[in-house]
């Protein structure tokens, strides 16, 4: 095994330059985009990954591409795949990027060793089981920084979507927009009493016209941030309720009938200018 | 023996926790809250608890006892100046303190006693 592995190596490190060529001919065909910048990088990436392959396979003379000889390998992969997240690949290009080596390098083999056919089959085997590894683990990588991406967009729409503001003297507002979790209620939570704190206000509407749905987890979470806002010493009104979601919360049983409710947020804000004690005046014209 | 000053503001008694309670402390506050109602006739009872950082079930439990003592003695007790982390813990173990009322600061929590007496 030792033997056959090492001899990829050598393979790979003789003709370097027209396996990249080969290899290069066939990415490019294979990828839509073709603006010259997309060409140079991918032509570094390519040469950078055939010579680290064949320098790993030769010094190592392991195929085993977890182990430590490989770490710079995978470094490398990793690094292309984060990169072409970015840049709006999709898996199958990504994935692309290394099963197309197979191609030219089988065709090498092939030329090599046509007097062999017992090594040339070994050693096609040996080079298809490599390079499906590796091809996997660019396709893994490629899936992790695209978790990645999608966990620090969540973060972000976290933080977006919990503003409170001042209405009014006394008067705050918390328009929620999307579903509430336990995550999101927490933060919804915190940012309103902080509030509470920093203005002194004695009444909050949460308003919850931008909530697609409300199931019991939903109203046992606004009906958290009621209680809490209470402790506080702040009243809360829940306004925003659209006729499906009143029926909705009236047929799952839950007992809204400690909070007081409106429909719209003008019905609330009108209470809660009342309990400020101040009034609206209408001016004639 | 360490103990929970009760100072009286007119009709009011305004008791301040700045420490940590343990068992025989809310007993204390507790024994002494009571006879100081009865004492000087007290209407109100303010709990401020602005300097606490952390709460538990107890403390929970006790500012609900607390509250209910007083309304048997006809005053009425508002809690004051809860901490944003106090409140969502106390809500996450479950204890709203339905009877008793809240306030932000101790200010907000007199006018509520005065207007309270007065109706």
């Amino acid at each position: 095994m030792r033997n056959e592995t090492s001899r990829l190596g050598d393979i790979i490190i003789e003709h370097q330059e027209k396996l990249l060529e080969g290899w290069l001919a066939s990415l490019i065909s294979r990828i839509g985009r073709r603006d010259a910048h997309a060409e140079t990088e991918l032509r570094q990436q390519a040469s950078r990954f055939l010579s680290l392959v064949g320098t790993t396979l030769r010094n190592a003379g392991s195929a085993d591409i977890d182990s430590s000889a490989w770490q710079e390998a995978r470094q490398l992969l990793g690094d292309i795949s984060a990169n072409r997240v970015r840049q709006g690949y999709s898996s199958i290009e990504t994935a692309n990027f290394v099963f197309s080596l197979k191609e030219p390098l089988t065709s090498y083999l092939q030329t090599e060793m046509s007097g062999d056919p017992a090594t040339l089959v070994t050693e096609i085997m040996a080079t298809n089981s490599l390079f499906d590894k590796l091809g996997l683990f660019t396709v893994e990588s490629y899936q992790k920084s695209r978790e990645q991406v999608i966990m620090r967009q969540q973060q972000e729409l976290l933080e977006l979507s919990t503003p409170v503001v001042q209405l009014w003297k006394d008067v705050l507002a918390l328009p929620l927009i999307g579903t509430l979790d336990s995550a999101r209620t927490q933060v919804v939570m915190e940012s309103l009493l902080q509030k509470i704190v920093d203005t002194g206000a004695s009444i909050a509407i949460i308003d919850i016209t931008g909530v697609p749905t409300v199931d019991t987890l939903v109203a046992q979470h606004l009906l958290k941030t009621v209680a809490a806002a209470r402790l506080m010493g702040a009243d809360c009104i829940i306004s925003g309720i659209r006729p499906q979601i009143a029926q909705t919360i009236v047929h799952l049983g839950v007992n809204l009938e400690d909070v007081i409710t409106k429909a719209t947020l003008a019905d609330a804000f009108l209470v809660a200018l009342q309990r400020a004690g101040s009034v609206i005046v209408q001016k004639d014209r | 023996m360490e103990r929970i000053p009760i100072l009286k503001m007119g009709q009011l008694l305004l008791v301040t926790i700045q420490v940590d309670m343990h068992d025989r402390l809310a007993m204390t506050l507790q024994d002494d809250l009571t006879t100081r109602i009865v004492k000087d006739r007290a209407k109100g009872v303010l709990i401020d608890i602005s300097a606490l950082d952390l709460v538990d079930s107890f403390i929970g439990r006790m500012i609900n006892n607390i509250a209910a003592m007083a309304k048997i003695l006809d005053a009425d007790t508002v809690l004051v100046g809860m901490q944003p982390a106090v409140a969502i813990t106390l809500v996450e173990l479950g204890l709203t303190l339905e009877g008793v009322k809240t306030a932000l600061n101790v200010e907000r929590g007199m006018t509520m006693l005065k207007l309270g007496s007065f109706s």
